[in-house]
């Protein structure tokens, strides 16, 4: 139990040892990142509910295009922003098969934004994971569609000029407007600094892990199901590790409220 | 059994692909394909193509092809038809499938013009379908019927291509093939069925697939393009195909593929009957170019090539590369949806031989 969690409130289970959708791979993501978690998250759910032999996962373009070389289970690449598409395309001929992506903003939220709100239309049997850091990271620290006003990136180097280039997409509530979607939630994926001198609330991944297995389980039940993870990138924020953290729950948590913006199945109530 | 039916080409694409055992079709419509998604969606949930089990029109050209994708990685018999715009759109999966080795028919009922252009036929997107016309270095198999009659046997043919070979294959026909309403036989299609051992269907134990284009280690890309490279070269060996028609004794012969081809025979046997030894090469496979039989027509002594094409010079390149500078090649285009006469055709062999 967590300090301040609600007796009963965590059924998750962390597994010990080696997971069989894990590889035994190091991840290549950098220190601090929460990809590595959410593929640690995604691994124990996968193992969680047996779903490894019937599972197709979709590699998308950005930070997560190497999650087959971690995630050890049958996997295809799509071209930039087309996982919802590639994946339907699954679903439709192969009810039986399950089917996930783990996509970046760019990915979902700019590039792919038509496919990721057409999929959800169409309420496609489909899980994805949203990794909201606010800004490119592998191509090396560009605006995002996510990015903060005043944010500095490589492309905005005096700040995010939001009258200039718009303000951030709110890939959740877009998705949540649709009857489509089966469930929709956002969630505040980092380990997030209690107070200085080094306490840390593990809150995020826990309710990360919960928010996998619900998702997984819409899908199971025939719904579209999309977690949006408000996560960090302290490389390309140019901040320490824990500057970022702050800066995620300082000021990326308010553009982005966590919350569960949809639930058609009634998955957290079970 | 064979059922004749008098059908559009673009009809005939449709219940080709039915009787060659579809089962899936996701497409956007677009003049002058859309007879293609609206027979298919007609024959939809009927009793008579139990194997035909999704048609699902997408909200977009590019949403239809990564579909298509994911639908293939599955080892599945999948299409998709469009015209030139969304040819192009198509081009970015094209790429993404070839890499990852994907069998899959595109048919691309070529429109006139670049840009929006018009609805009559043109055969100008033959180089975006030969040369591959997306990004990084690739080749498609690519089809040419020049009939109703093939528009509705392709489909058959290209699934059998595309799955030995793992590949994408390109039917491109034109506005004419898919608006013409001919008598078409359909027999009935023995249906293959292809296995997919490669395919993304969930892990069994430690084995599992991964279909992926990316290969950052420069030695891994350099030995998979040099693979793809030696499985193109297979397949011009292997599967040129054409018809040669009168070129026998024939001293001047036509090259034309397509819609225009009809016209270049009418044309051949019109410069026989004023005594010209005048014959036809008409590819049915554009890539691979069947280079091969224009070299056999050049052995047994055939001096010239008249290359007749709907665009502004294409296929003439292929032709001249076929060549080698061993033949003189000459050419007559037309392009805007229009189409050349018979006449047209006779007096362009003659001054040219003249």
């Amino acid at each position: 139990m967590m300090p301040g969690q609600e007796e009963g409130a965590n059924e998750y289970e962390v597994r010990l040892g080696r997971l069989s959708a894990l590889t035994s791979k190091p991840t290549h993501y950098c220190s601090g990142c929460e990809h590595g978690i959410l593929t640690k998250l995604i691994a124990n759910a996968i193992d969680e509910l047996e779903l490894r032999e019937k599972t197709v996962m979709i590699d998308s373009v950005g930070c997560s295009v190497f999650a087959h070389e971690y995630i050890n289970v049958d996997a295809i690449s799509a071209p930039h922003g087309r996982a919802p598409a590639l994946m339907a395309g699954i679903k439709r001929v192969r009810p039986d098969l399950f089917v996930f992506a783990v996509q970046g903003d760019g990915d979902a939220a700019a590039i792919g934004l038509q496919e990721l709100i057409y999929a959800g239309n169409r309420g496609e049997p489909i899980t994805i994971f949203l990794v909201n850091n606010a800004i490119y990271g592998m191509t090396g620290g560009q605006m995002a569609p996510t990015t903060s006003e005043g944010m500095v990136t490589t492309t905005t180097p005096e700040g995010r000029d939001t009258v200039y280039t718009g303000t951030p997409i709110d890939a959740s509530k877009l998705l949540a407007s649709l009857d489509g979607p089966a469930y929709v939630k956002r969630v505040f994926l980092p380990i997030a600094p209690l107070r200085a001198g080094g306490l840390y609330s593990a809150a995020g991944p826990l309710e990360g892990a919960r928010s996998v297995v619900n998702a997984f389980k819409v899908q199971l039940a025939g719904g579209f199901s999309f977690v949006e993870f408000v996560s960090t990138c302290s490389i390309n924020w140019k901040m320490s590790v824990l500057d970022s953290k702050k800066y995620a729950s300082e000021v990326l948590a308010k553009i982005f409220p966590p919350g569960l913006y949809k639930d058609k199945l009634g998955v957290e109530k079970r | 059994m064979t059922v004749r039916e008098f059908v559009k080409g673009n009809e005939a694409l449709a219940l080709g692909a039915l009787k060659a055992g579809l089962n899936a079709y996701f497409a956007y419509p677009i003049t002058p394909s859309s007879e293609v998604p609206e027979t298919l969606a007609m024959k939809f949930k009927s009793p008579e193509y139990p194997d035909f089990k999704v048609f699902l029109q997408s909200s977009s050209e590019l949403e239809a092809i990564n579909m298509v994708i994911g639908a293939a990685a599955t080892g599945v018999k999948v299409m998709t038809a469009t015209s030139g715009p969304g040819f192009s759109l198509k081009q970015e999966g094209l790429s993404y499938a070839s890499a990852m080795e994907l069998p899959f028919i595109v048919a691309d009922i070529n429109r006139a013009g670049p840009g929006l252009g018009n609805l009559g036929p043109e055969q100008s997107d033959y180089f975006q379908a030969t040369r591959g016309g997306g990004h990084g270095g690739y080749r498609n198999i690519v089809l040419a019927p020049n009939s109703v009659q093939e528009m509705a046997t392709f489909p058959s043919l290209g699934f059998s291509l595309a799955f030995r070979y793992r590949t994408p294959v390109i039917i491109l026909a034109d506005a004419f093939l898919g608006q013409l309403k001919e008598d078409t036989a359909f027999p009935t299609i023995s249906q293959e069925k292809f296995d997919a051992p490669w395919a993304t269907t969930g892990a069994r134990g430690e084995t599992r697939h991964v279909l992926a284009s990316l290969h950052l280690d420069l030695e891994d890309q350099s030995r998979q393009d040099e693979r793809m490279m030696k499985k193109y070269e297979e397949i011009s060996r292997a599967e040129q195909r054409a018809e040669l028609y009168r070129t026998e004794d024939a001293e001047v012969v036509i090259v034309a593929f397509g819609v225009v081809s009809r016209l270049c025979k009418a044309a051949v046997n019109a410069l026989r009957e004023k005594g010209v030894r005048a014959g036809m090469l008409r590819p049915q496979t554009l890539f691979p170019f069947p280079d091969r039989y224009v070299t056999d027509l050049m052995a047994k002594g055939v001096k010239r090539f008249v290359v007749v094409e709907l665009n502004i010079g294409q296929m003439l390149y292929d032709v001249r590369l076929a060549v080698e500078g061993g033949a003189a090649v000459d050419r007559l285009n037309r392009f805007g949806g229009l189409l050349p006469s018979s006449g047209d055709i006779v007096a362009k062999v003659e001054m040219a031989s003249a």
